[in-house]
């Protein structure tokens, strides 16, 4: 049984079709790696699985509990609403921009969701949160404001956020998009110290480097299909596909 | 009549303009919540209601909005009006016409917050109802304290406006002083009331926004 499971999905914003009948699925302990160039679906397909767009076709499921099926039609039919709060509890995201709530302290971004969420006992929450920050290098910043902290240390706070509620999968969104060279290797960094602990992620990238160093599988998505996938040294080093040796040829370009 | 007796004169009517004030906020607030998410209501028929009434509010006068809401009662449903209605009717149409405004300011501030606060806490688990009252509201309630302090200090001076259903506040009595004295001077005391009430009025507001200023 995989931890995460997504199968056939098709998903149309208007007349474009954004993923094409796409299936994807991660065992426990893996990290997957999405690159592809912009508008190839990647973001989408991580919106999908993590219910934030919904498919207009296809299968999703955490942990053999399913989400979402398809009717005899062949259209996406989600679970109720209490069993989907449930299947949220299995997954974390984390965002391009951070995304973390200005009106909260940083302790309180990260307590706040265990607590209310998910009714767990507050001092043990507080306890797990300071300990999250401190393997995040950000001891001392508890009760500092978003605002106040570089975009490396938001986007760490927003991986302590996710971590907190006890995710069984961890997802990234672009996680270094919105930082300059210096912070994204601060959160690769993190990042790296996840895949060591055997976290499981599914990493939307345009760090190729990293997806090589850090992945066990790499998936290279254009145009809403999934062109190839395999171990980052098949589809990072050695492409098959014409097209990931274009898209990758342009990237050794640019340094 | 001298100065002093000129201003224990308003004064007498100051109380009457502070529970109109008061009242008008207290009801309208809430009100302007409870219509600003049924403006942004995904279901269609009760925003272009709520479209409909909020431009109807704003696009009439409040003087006549009072004038209907007080003799409505008599007009449509033949009811004797009650002196006490006065009071009443003056509270539901200003609570009515700043609720409508109030709307449009709370939902300017609700659709202003990025949509990724709302993403991030569907993500983390929150209900809809906690990811307003958590998420949403507190950052709203920051971003409106600006145009919310216009619509407070236009209320202090349309609480005059009372006067058309002979609603005896503040101005009323510098009216009848005025008329009484053939004198101007008893309605710039009144204006003296409105302008050092409204001067406290500003420094609350920005007390408040002084406060919320912890985080950017």
């Amino acid at each position: 049984m995989s931890l995460f499971e997504i199968k056939n999905v098709s998903k149309s914003f208007g007349d474009l079709k954004v993923l094409n009948d796409i299936s994807v699925s991660v065992e426990e302990g893996e990290v997957v790696a999405i690159i592809g160039p912009s508008g190839s679906g990647k973001s989408t397909l991580l919106r999908c699985a993590t219910m934030l767009e919904t498919m207009d076709s296809g299968e999703l499921s955490y942990l053999g509990e399913v989400a979402a099926h398809n009717d005899a039609e062949g259209k996406s039919v989600y679970a109720s609403s209490s069993e989907l709060r449930k299947i949220k509890s299995y997954f974390g995201l984390v965002f391009q921009q951070f995304n973390l709530f200005p009106h909260y302290s940083v302790l309180k971004n990260l307590i706040d969701a265990p607590i209310s969420v998910q009714k767990r006992n507050a001092s043990e929450v507080k306890k797990e949160a300071k300990e999250l920050l401190v393997k995040m290098g950000l001891e001392g910043k508890e009760n500092y404001y978003p605002q106040q902290l570089s975009g490396g240390q938001q986007q760490r706070v927003a991986i302590a956020r996710a971590l907190c509620m006890n995710p069984d999968i961890l997802f990234f969104d672009e996680p270094t998009s919105a930082l300059d060279p210096e912070l994204t290797g601060e959160i690769l960094k993190v990042i790296r110290q996840l895949a060591q602990e055997h976290m499981t992620m599914v990493i939307v990238t345009h760090e190729m480097a990293f997806a090589r160093d850090v992945a066990d599988r790499v998936i290279f998505m254009d145009g809403g299909y999934i062109v190839e996938e395999g171990k980052p040294e098949d589809v990072i080093t050695n492409p098959k596909e014409e097209r990931t040796k274009r898209f990758l040829a342009r990237f050794a370009e640019n340094g | 009549m001298s100065l002093l007796t000129v201003i224990s004169q308003i004064a007498s009517g100051f109380g009457s303009t502070l529970i109109v004030f008061f009242c008008t906020l207290l009801f309208s607030m809430p009100l302007g919540i409870l219509v600003a998410l049924g403006r942004m209501s995904k279901f269609k028929p009760l925003s272009v209601l709520i479209q409909g009434i909020i431009s109807i509010l704003r696009g009439t006068p409040l003087m006549l909005q009072l004038i209907v809401v007080f003799y409505g009662p008599y007009y449509v449903f033949g009811l004797k009006l009650s002196t006490a209605w006065r009071l009443y009717a003056t509270l539901i149409g200003f609570s009515i016409n700043y609720a409508a405004y109030f709307a449009e300011i709370f939902r300017a501030g609700i659709q202003s917050i990025p949509v990724g606060q709302t993403e991030a806490a569907t993500v983390l688990g929150y209900t809809k109802t906690q990811t307003f009252l958590k998420i949403i509201f507190p950052q709203m309630v920051k971003r409106t304290i600006p145009p919310v302090t216009n619509e407070v200090i236009t209320l202090v001076k349309d609480t005059s406006l009372a006067f058309v259903l002979a609603y005896q506040e503040m101005f009323t009595y510098a009216k009848q002083v005025s008329a009484a004295m053939s004198s101007l001077m008893p309605l710039f005391v009144a204006g003296v009331f409105y302008y050092v009430f409204n001067l406290v009025v500003t420094l609350i507001m920005n007390y408040i926004e002084k406060r919320l200023n912890y985080y950017n």
